[in-house]
């Protein structure tokens, strides 16, 4: 009897958590399937999860859309040239920032200073007069200099750090090796999980966003992806404020939005083709961060 | 006790952070100054007037601030109360399933959207919730007349936090897992031996096991009251709903680079800076107190 119940909850319970997985996935899955649909089919409503009267017009139209790949092309390159930055200025932060205060006297200064930095902010304003002050605006830099510190991936590293043994270094010191000699040839090779961790964190962070491209990037060719695609779709919806729906079924079929479904099924791929490692290192690396003193 | 050369070496290795911390973030703190100015881009902050509170006052007797600020801190708090629920819930189903395959694939689909950018969630929103999108066909099968749910004031705050849910649910779920994983088993067999059923488990082993992680995220979401989030919104909202989903982020976003209102928007930022602050720093000080928690 006891044993029925029991059978029957745990088929309850996995019922909805297929339920819960489907219900998150529904969305996407339904913009995918409008994305090969028929343009009729799409803007009657007849689809649903699977593409009616299939056809690739929509991403044939994406793939010659030259302003498309420019912005795909902008976004790379901010990836790699911002990625390799954080890379660079995480490492070179957490080790110091691992030592103890007897080690390394300062070492406490230091991380209040960048603390106050994470919890304190001049606001939004200040900070887009300083960068247009430095003549950034317009230029990768912009996108790439003023997030340059990660702190968040710092404190990760550093507490990752912690926990690597102290012979490890004593031996390196025992045999003449300095700090820079320690950090790249002992912390460094026995942190790839961490740093896979904190490396996709900071992709992940670069390739999404695009508030910066928006305000700092006033031509339209210096525009990232996620930018180019929130102007075209996100801003374009809101000019739908007409209370009239007519109007705004008109222009729900200007902005066209079977191309728009297509647009933002590929900007999707670079961040599905690195899922598998984020869910694996980004779990790891939330528990890893989590080693405490 | 400690090594003159490495550590005139750490000094080096954290010089460059350092100076781009300086450079964006605390010259930005010192730019503030123009929230007490009627700043003229064209004067620049030595010349533009000193015009004392003049920005703060004008601030408080805007009929919109009021209904900015109520906006901020709802949505924040219903997004914070949802954030802590949802998880909750869903990792004590979780808990609950044996076959490790299973868990796994459901993990994977949910972390999903977190990886994606409020841009492209905007994106297939705006989809779903279109005139002739899904959602409102599923409202026509019932019989009702189609929603325009986006340019809803009855509609928009519960779809932020609805859609806040979608990106964050799941991969919340994982300090919750591991608080699960780090459960003693041996609890549970004592538990069984004692003739105790699943109910019983859930209600005096699991649960209890979990609620110092419960209080401790909810200490820390504590600093987040004045962050309804500014990414989301700015990409679900429009001028229909301003009314009950306009938020201090945005609203400093419009008046200051749109509308270059440069001294009153910096104002209200460098207001909100402040008190996000302060609750930042209590929500750290209670933590640290009564979770002994310590991110540093």
């Amino acid at each position: 009897m006891i044993r029925g119940n029991s059978r029957s909850v745990d088929a309850l319970i996995y019922c909805l958590l297929t339920l819960v997985a489907f219900m998150s996935l529904a969305p996407i899955l339904n913009t995918l399937a409008v994305s090969f649909s028929g343009k009729v089919a799409a803007m009657s409503g007849q689809v649903y999860f699977w593409p009616v009267d299939f056809n690739l017009n929509a991403y044939s139209q994406v793939l010659h859309d030259r302003s498309f790949f420019r912005s795909f092309g902008v976004s790379v390159e901010r990836v790699l040239l911002g990625g390799a930055i954080n890379f660079l200025i995480t490492v070179l932060m957490a080790f110091p920032l691992s030592k103890s205060g007897k080690l390394f006297p300062g070492r406490n200064i230091y991380m209040w200073f960048i603390i106050f930095c994470m919890l304190f902010s001049g606001g939004l304003i200040p900070w887009y007069m300083t960068i247009n002050k430095l003549h950034l605006l317009d230029k990768i830099w912009a996108l790439v200099l003023p997030t340059a510190v990660p702190v968040f991936n710092v404190i990760l590293l550093m507490n990752f750090f912690k926990g690597i043994p102290k012979e490890l270094e004593e031996a390196a010191n025992m045999d003449g090796a300095g700090a820079w000699k320690t950090l790249f040839t002992i912390f460094v090779p026995v942190s790839l999980p961490a740093l896979a961790a904190v490396t996709l964190f900071s992709i992940v962070g670069h390739w999404n966003a695009f508030f910066d491209g928006m305000i700092l990037m006033q031509h339209k060719e210096h525009w990232p992806l996620q930018t180019y695609i929130q102007q075209l779709i996100v801003d374009m919806s809101s000019l739908m404020n007409a209370t009239d729906a007519e109007e705004v079924k008109r222009l729900s079929n200007m902005s066209s939005q079977l191309l728009n479904a297509a647009k933002v099924m590929v900007s999707m791929v670079p961040i599905m083709l690195i899922y598998p490692f984020l869910q694996k290192y980004f779990v790891s690396g939330i528990v890893l961060g989590a080693v405490k003193e | 006790m400690y090594n003159r050369a490495s550590v005139w070496n750490y000094h080096l290795m954290l010089l460059p952070g350092i100076l781009f911390l300086i450079i964006f973030s605390i010259v930005p703190m010192f730019g503030v100054v123009i929230a007490f100015q009627d700043y003229q881009p064209t004067l620049g902050i030595m010349k533009s007037q000193w015009v004392g509170m003049e920005n703060f006052s004008y601030m408080l007797s805007l009929p919109d601030s009021r209904i900015i600020l109520i906006n901020t801190v709802v949505i924040a708090l219903m997004k914070i109360l949802a954030g802590l629920i949802v998880p909750f819930l869903f990792a004590l189903l979780l808990h609950e399933v044996i076959s490790v395959k299973f868990k796994r694939a459901i993990q994977t689909i949910v972390y999903l959207p977190h990886f994606m950018s409020w841009v492209i969630l905007s994106g297939v929103m705006i989809n779903i919730l279109s005139l002739d999108g899904i959602i409102n066909q599923i409202v026509q099968l019932f019989g009702f007349e189609p929603i325009m749910f986006l340019q809803s004031n009855h509609w928009f705050r519960p779809l932020v936090v609805a859609s806040d849910v979608w990106k964050e649910f799941g991969f919340s779920t994982v300090i919750y897992i591991a608080a699960l994983t780090s459960i003693n088993t041996n609890l549970y067999e004592a538990a069984a031996i004692d003739g105790a059923n699943r109910f019983q488990r859930l209600k005096y082993i699991t649960i209890p096991s979990l609620m110092p992680t419960v209080i401790l995220l909810a200490t820390l979401a504590l600093g987040n009251v004045l962050n309804a989030g500014f990414e989301q919104i700015l990409n679900l909202y429009n001028p229909i709903v301003y009314q009950t989903g306009d938020i201090i982020d945005t609203y400093v976003y419009r008046a200051g680079l749109l509308e270059t209102q440069y001294g009153l928007a910096t104002a209200v930022g460098l207001l909100k800076s402040v008190v996000s602050f302060l609750l930042i720093t209590l929500s750290y000080a209670l933590a640290s107190r009564f979770a002994n928690y310590r991110i540093f």
